[in-house]
Formats: structure tokens, sequence, C-alpha cells
């Protein structure tokens, strides 16, 4: 091989590389929707796609529209594949000629059908007959291209049982005959809660891992930010703009969250210098956004929350009210006992840590958060604050036996010798 | 494609029910029947009469026992069913999430098998 042959050959390589991280889903959404539904036979095509190109490009030169190219590629290869086990199966033989004799040119050159490829790829994976396990690994899988063992350490599930999840989830949509497309009006707003929980979850689960070592997953935070920005892109709902929106102050104090060694830093001792100023910026737009739709839920307002928090320039210069008065909004949308804790702890920084303590030591009388370390550790600090050295020990003792994750153990015992300093 | 959807329904509440709320439960059966035949849904339904009148038949090692009722002690029971077309499976909900007994019980939505149109194991 000559070495300008070696330059076009790499040069195509990399082409292939490039655009297999940018454009490989939007492929698999299209092939899924042109393969009517069938996950499995989609993401063959999509591999024998890149096959494909990786042989013709360095050959043929790049084509002007890469993807355009790879969804062509790759349903001639379903095609194929099918042909092939058409031998076996009469009914196949009359799908693939239907498929071979469709036109798909129009398709392909409409940018928003392709874009709306990929929210029908969102809609499929997070619909409600789905299980919730097999939603958040489906929509990693197959919207965020993660691999089975990447999804299954983030979440600390065996490979094989993550696996099978995926297997019975994409043989249900095959059975059940679940839609390959965005829901209609009616149903939109019930079918993008679910979507947004997920993306939610997938994003708790990186930036505060449920348990473990580590306190953060940064890998999983950005593809669930990923995923939002894309809900908002195609679907400029004030809900899914609150998520992201919500995802994105909260990403901005990443690198104010825990100390060089690893040790969790609560919100009022943080060195705000180190709070992202561009994704404050762009959360508080989003925000604003929101609430002006008038349509906004309790992920606006939490949202709206963490703005106020992100625009103080100390803890102390908080618009406590303000925060109180969000919670009062957020309590009556979406009523829960943690926003209810939450409440409390904005109400002892605008009233004092009394007022605070009678309100949490009357939820956690209610029994509802009585396993939750979290309500325990913040009546401590409440305790802690009043002077009150021994209820604040058991409280924080009480906290100390319910956590899991080790930053936070950490940080509980650090508090409880710290009292008696 | 066919769907089977599947009643489940507290036998003891609705036999329990005051027959005025009992009536007006069966005319709205009727109106939610009538509205799926004429959306072209309807395939077959039937209403079963109570557990109590249920008998299980077992053949083990050629043997035949039939023994009194389903075993399962569930809340619910079975109550009946429809058989229905439907595009997929967000249609099939639709329709299910109209019967009746979808507020008082709780539909299970079941594919029908259809071996003329097996796709081949991948």
């Amino acid at each position: 091989m000559t070495g300008v042959d070696r330059d076009a050959a790499g040069r195509a390589r990399e082409a292939v590389d490039a655009v297999y991280r940018t454009d490989s889903r939007r492929v698999l959404a299209t092939l899924i929707r042109l393969l009517d539904g069938d996950f499995d036979l989609a993401e063959e095509a999509l591999h024998d796609a890149f096959a494909a190109a990786l042989q013709r490009w360095p050959r043929d030169g790049i084509p002007a529209n890469p993807r355009a190219w790879l969804v062509s590629a790759g349903r001639f290869k379903a095609i194929d594949a099918m042909r092939r086990r058409a031998r076996f199966d009469a009914r196949l033989a009359d799908v693939a000629e239907h498929l071979a004799s469709s036109r798909t040119d129009q398709e392909l050159g409409d940018e928003d059908g392709v874009e709306d490829d990929r929210l029908r790829l969102v809609f499929t994976c997070c619909h409600p007959a789905l299980a919730p396990d097999a939603r958040i690994a489906l929509t990693l899988r197959e919207v965020c291209g993660l691999t089975t063992e990447e999804i299954a350490r983030a979440f600390l599930v065996p490979a094989p049982t993550l696996a099978q999840r995926i297997v019975r989830a994409k043989a249900k949509i095959r059975d059940a005959r679940i839609p390959y497309r965005v829901p209609q009006r009616a149903d939109l707003a019930e079918r993008l809660d679910g979507v947004l929980h997920v993306v939610y979850l997938v994003f708790n689960e990186g930036y505060s891992a449920s348990s473990g070592d580590s306190l953060t997953r940064p890998d999983l935070s950005g593809e669930a930010i990923r995923l939002g920005r894309l809900l908002v892109e195609l679907l400029p709902e004030p809900e899914a703009e609150g998520l992201l929106a919500l995802m994105l102050l909260h990403e901005s104090r990443r690198a104010a969250r825990t100390t060089a060694d690893g040790e969790l830093v609560l919100l009022d001792e943080q060195d705000r210098a180190l709070w992202d100023r561009a994704l404050i910026a762009e959360g508080c737009a989003l925000v604003e956004h929101a609430l002006r739709s008038r349509r906004f839920g309790p992920y606006a307002l939490q949202a709206a929350i963490a703005a106020v928090h992100a625009e103080a320039a100390t803890a102390e210069a908080t618009d406590w009210p303000q925060i109180v008065g969000l919670y009062d909004v957020l309590l009556r949308a979406d009523p829960s006992p943690v926003v209810e804790l939450n409440r409390a702890a904005a109400i002892a920084m605008r009233d004092g840590p009394a007022a605070g303590l009678a309100l949490a030591d009357a939820i956690l009388a209610r029994g509802d958060l009585d396993d939750y370390h979290l309500a325990h550790a913040a009546r401590a600090d409440l305790l802690r604050r009043l002077g009150r050295v021994d209820e604040a020990r058991a409280a924080y003792e009480r906290a100390l036996a319910l956590a899991r994750q080790e930053p936070e153990r950490r940080f509980l015992s650090r508090r409880l010798t710290q009292l008696d300093g | 494609m066919r769907y089977l959807c599947l009643i489940y329904d507290e036998e003891a509440k609705l036999a329990a029910m005051p027959q005025e709320e009992s009536q007006a439960f069966m005319r709205e059966y009727f109106g939610f029947t009538n509205g799926v035949r004429e959306s072209g849904h309807y395939v077959a339904g039937e209403a079963l009469q109570p557990v109590a009148t249920a008998t299980t038949v077992r053949v083990r090692d050629g043997r035949v026992s039939a023994t009194d009722g389903p075993f399962a002690e569930t809340k619910e029971q079975l109550g009946g069913f429809y058989l229905i077309e439907a595009r997929d499976l967000d249609d099939a909900i639709q329709v299910a999430q109209r019967i009746p007994s979808a507020r008082t019980g709780s539909i299970e939505i079941r594919p029908v098998v259809d071996f003329s149109q097996q796709r081949p194991s991948s």
C-alpha cells in the first residue's frame, strides 16, 4: 500500500469512528423504524453498515451524507439477512420484498423525520408496559449506546442479569407489539413523566450513587444530561426544561461537593468559586422559560429552588423566604415527606433552628421517614445548632446506622467527633 | 393483532353491591361492549360465573384429578374477558382502560399468539 493510500485509509477510519460516536444512535433509531420495530435486526444491520463503511469509504471516499449512507446500507443488509432467513420462513420473503421496494430517500432527507426517530426510541424504551429496571437498562443501551457491561457496573448488577433484562424487554416490545412512536397528545403528559423519571433516576445514580465507595459516577450524570438536552431539543415541554435545568444546576456544583480526598462537603460549606458558572447560566435560563409557561411541575420547581441557591454569593446571602415559598408551591404540586423535610430545613434557615426542628420532629413522629438517614442527619444538625449535644449525638448515630454510602458515613462520623470536641 | 383482556375483580365486593349500583355497573358494561363493537375492536367477550363454580382439572401420570375452584387465594378473581383486535399495545391499552372493571379491579392484557405469523427465533 502506498503512503497516499494509507493516509486515505486512516482518514476514512477516523471519519467512521467520528460518525459512530455522533450518529450511530440516530442511525439505529431510524433503522428500528424502517425494520418495523425489530430492535435485534436493526442492531445487527447497524453493525453491518459500519463494517461496510470501513471497507468502502477508504476506497470510494467519504459520502456527502454519511448518516443517510449508513441508514441505506443498514437497510440493504437487513433485507439481505431477511432473504437469507426467508429460506426457512416464506412470510419473511414478502416482508423483505416489501422493504426492498419501499422508498426511503424522502424519509432520509427529512431531518425532522430522523429527529423524530430518536424521540420514538426514547419513548419506546421508557414504555410503562416495561418493568422500571428494564426501562433504565434499555434506554442506556439503545439510546445512549452504553455497553451492557458499563450499565451493569454502574448499577452494581451482574452483567448476565442486566443482559437478561434487556433481552426480555426487547422480546416484550416485539411480542406485545409496543408501538415505535411518540404518544399522541392525549397520552403525552403521562408518558413524558415516565421518560423524565427514567432520565432523573440515571442522573441521580450518577450524582449520588445509592451505595458503594464512590459518591458519584460522572459518566451516568453526563448521559442523563445528554438525554435531557435531546428531550428539550425535540420536545420543548416545560417539565423537560425543568428537569434539564435541575440536572445542570446540580451538576454545576460537582467540583465543590467533595474535597480532594473524596470527602463530602455540604451546600452551605462549599467553595462557590468552584461552581460552574456556564452550567448555572444555562440552567437558570431554562428555569425562567419553564416557569413563564405556567404549565410547569415538580421538576421546574425543584430547579427554581436550585437556581435560588446558585444565585446566592454565600450561604447566608441566600434568599430563604423565596426558597420556603417555592417549597410551599412544590408541596402542593407534588406532596412527599422528603419535600416536607427539605422545607423544614429552609424554614430553619429563615426562622431559626427551633422552628425547623419542630417541623422535622412532626414529620418523623408520623413514622414516614424513620428509615431515611438524611432525615435523622437533618434533625441532628438542627439539634447541634441549638446546643442540644446529647440529642444531636443520638440522632447522628441513628443516621450513621442507616447510611449505606461510604463518604456519607465518614461525614456523619466526623460530625460525631466534632460534637465531642 | 389480537389481545385477550382478562378482567379481574373482587367477587365479594361485586356481590355486596347494592342492586341499583350493580345495575348501573352492568349498564356501563353494555355500553362499553357496544362501543368496542362499533369501533371494530370486538372479537369476543364473556362474563364468567363466580369462582365458586370453578373446577380445576389435572392429569398426572395418567390419573385425572378434578378439584374444587382455583387454588390461588388472591383478592381479585378472573370474572370475564374480552378478545379484541388492536393495532398495537397502546391501542389495546386504550380499549382496556375503558372496561368498567379497570376502575374497580384490574385488566390484564395478553397478546394472542398468531401461529401463522411466528417470527424465526434469532
